[in-house]
């Protein structure tokens, strides 16, 4: 049941990132992109994170894509809708991914036999606390410094991005 | 019957994911579309970050994941931010159109 729930979702995460750079009108590609975000979300549930499910589904697709659909809305891109929508040098970058493509699986496959073991002990059984407790008491007491440094790099994007927004600088 | 998943699977999954964010960011003109093929990209590192914290048993994916997702945040506040003033001063948000540091 698990192995189809997976599929189900790997489906949802590359046809929508395939859609999402291949649609010619911009709101299609926020809509495919919101479709492949709550794939990954259903990844994070088979994955027994459930914090992060949420945060993705509240974050992510609540707040990420509608800012997004507001700055679509924000910028007319009607006119850009009809022009080409590839650069001069896609061949190229094309070309690029494929290789690098072709070496990470390469090195994937070399490397398979390890990762292909389940889980020795799962994790909720022999413990009492939920998942996100257990986050909460990593993130508030080994992780405590780097929580305070992203509270800091959030002040400076609203401060940034309400600089970047003004008529005049 | 289908074969059961394991942490490969994931690996995969974010290697193709990331592929495809790559081709977002390198062949798209839109800029709109080159943030969007980021968040792609970005969501391919949380799928290996969750897969590996589920392999080894570890809280510290877990909590990365949740730092790349406040880096998301922050890239895509100011990335856009930037995009409303370029499109107030240049009246474009085509990549390559946007061409004053070119010779």
């Amino acid at each position: 049941m698990d192995s189809a729930f997976f599929y189900f979702f790997a489906l949802l995460v590359l046809g929508g990132a395939i859609l999402t750079i291949t649609r010619r009108n911009a709101i299609h590609s926020a809509i495919s992109l919101i479709v492949s975000l709550m794939g990954v979300a259903g990844l994070y549930l088979l994955q027994k994170a459930e914090f992060l499910f949420a945060v993705q589904i509240i974050l992510y697709i609540g707040g990420i894509m509608v800012l997004f659909l507001f700055v679509i809305m924000l910028v007319n891109l009607d006119e850009q809708a009809r022009e080409r929508q590839f650069n001069g040098q896609w061949w190229a970058a094309l070309a690029c991914v494929v290789l690098v493509g072709a070496q990470v699986f390469y090195f994937i496959r070399k490397g398979s036999d390890a990762l292909r073991l389940p889980p020795a002990a799962d994790m909720s059984v022999n413990m009492t606390k939920g998942n996100t407790e257990m986050i909460a008491d990593a993130l508030f007491s080994e992780y405590l410094l780097p929580f305070e440094i992203a509270s800091l790099l959030l002040l400076v994007a609203v401060v940034g991005s309400v600089v970047m927004a003004k008529k005049r600088i | 019957m289908l074969q059961p998943i394991t942490t490969i699977h994931y690996v995969v999954l974010s290697a193709a994911l990331l592929l495809i964010g790559t081709i977002g960011v390198l062949t798209r003109r839109n800029i709109v579309i080159i943030l969007m093929s980021i968040e792609l990209i970005l969501n391919a590192v949380n799928i290996n970050l969750i897969a590996f914290s589920q392999h080894l048993q570890n809280m510290g994916g877990q909590i990365f994941a949740i730092f790349v997702i406040t880096d998301a945040v922050a890239e895509a506040a100011v990335g856009l931010g930037i995009l409303i003033a370029l499109f107030r001063n240049k009246e474009t948000v085509l990549a390559d159109q946007i061409d004053l540091l070119k010779w």
